[in-house]
């Protein structure tokens, strides 16, 4: 039930000094952490009304298992789950980049508190999202 | 039951069922939700049994516990397949109880306590992938293939190598668009379909029959 659609507490569009904190997470910080570190990591950063750009995604196992979490801890009054978006894994170009990849890896993604950040399009080049509420 | 009994249990089935030329398998139908999925369930069941699975309904996450329609004899042309149908609930990333209260009118209780239970179909859903033989994953045709859930629940059927056909579904609307679902997910067999209108159901069995066997 992702609607884009903006109602009465989240209309808003957020000022410079209440806008969300931005983090841009390096791929080397969250290859360091385990599935479940990395799930705990970014929930608890979300509850905190951040947005986080991950230079390397999760995989589609981690991403189902964070959705599971984020369903546990959906409170109604303060946090309703997770604006997720992020390409499919990248799977190399051919078969020597996939050698050196090594498998298959996720590529970039977007995770933020769904009061706070909206998708406004997606395909398979560019995903747009627009930030809809205050921060802290 | 001991090990070596198992075992010769489990030989004697694929033995029976290669003779016979059948085979059992779990699908689960998935999905975001107001996808279609219980329609889609209903009109299998009720193609094949004349019974049928689940209420639906236009309200998001009608469905919020899992349901299953066992034994069910799937047949197109000469090939038949023995098939349980696994309906799950709609997979979100976000529940919001104000949507039922605002776009639906439900009372707040009822709202709350219909996001309460989906949060646990949501769940519930996404366990089930450990227990499915192959997934129907079911899209609206007139919406933009490319969400979060789409994305998410396709690459772990694909890192579990579980064969899956997607179902471009509600193809009766005049927005409709398969053609933008089979260009977004071109690694995969994709049938339009009308699940409600009960269109091109037979597409569908033959690519069941055969990709699930």
């Amino acid at each position: 039930m992702a609607k884009n659609k903006n109602r009465s507490s989240t209309q808003v569009l957020a000022t410079p000094e209440a806008a969300p904190d931005i983090h841009l997470i390096s791929a080397e910080k969250i290859e360091s952490m385990g599935a479940t570190e990395k799930i705990r990591f970014i929930l608890d950063e979300v509850v905190q009304n951040k947005i986080l750009i991950l230079e390397r995604g999760l995989t589609p196992q981690e991403e189902t298992a964070l959705i599971e979490q984020t369903m546990r801890e959906i409170d109604q009054e303060s946090f309703i789950g997770i604006e997720l978006q992020s390409y499919g894994m990248d799977h190399g170009k051919n078969m020597l980049q996939r050698v050196v990849m090594g498998g298959p890896r996720p590529r970039m993604a977007v995770i933020g508190p769904a009061n706070l950040l909206r998708l406004v399009s997606k395909d398979n080049e560019k995903i747009v999202t627009k930030i809809v509420g205050k921060g802290a | 039951m001991g090990l070596t009994q198992l075992v010769q249990q489990w030989s004697l089935g694929r033995l029976l069922a290669k003779a016979f030329g059948k085979k059992h398998a779990r699908i689960g139908i998935y999905g975001p939700p107001n996808a279609g999925k219980t329609t889609l369930a209903n009109r299998i069941s009720r193609d094949f049994t004349g019974e049928t699975v689940g209420s639906a309904s236009p309200i998001a996450h009608e469905t919020r516990r899992v349901r299953k329609k066992a034994d069910i004899d799937l047949r197109s042309g000469n090939a038949k397949l023995h098939i349980d149908i696994i309906d799950t609930p709609g997979v979100a990333t976000q529940i919001d109880f104000h949507e039922f209260v605002e776009d639906h009118g439900m009372d707040e209780d009822e709202a709350r306590r219909r996001a309460k239970e989906a949060t646990e179909g949501v769940i519930e859903a996404i366990r089930w992938l450990d227990d499915v033989d192959g997934v129907l994953l079911v899209m609206d045709s007139a919406e933009d293939p490319f969400t979060q859930v789409n994305v998410t629940i396709l690459g772990n059927l694909e890192a579990r190598k579980l064969p899956v056909v997607i179902v471009a579904n509600k193809i009766d609307l005049a927005e409709a668009s398969p053609a933008t679902l089979k260009s977004a997910f071109p690694q995969h067999p994709v049938v339009p379909l009308s699940a409600g209108e009960g269109t091109n159901m037979d597409a569908l069995y033959e690519v069941v029959a055969k990709h699930f066997r």
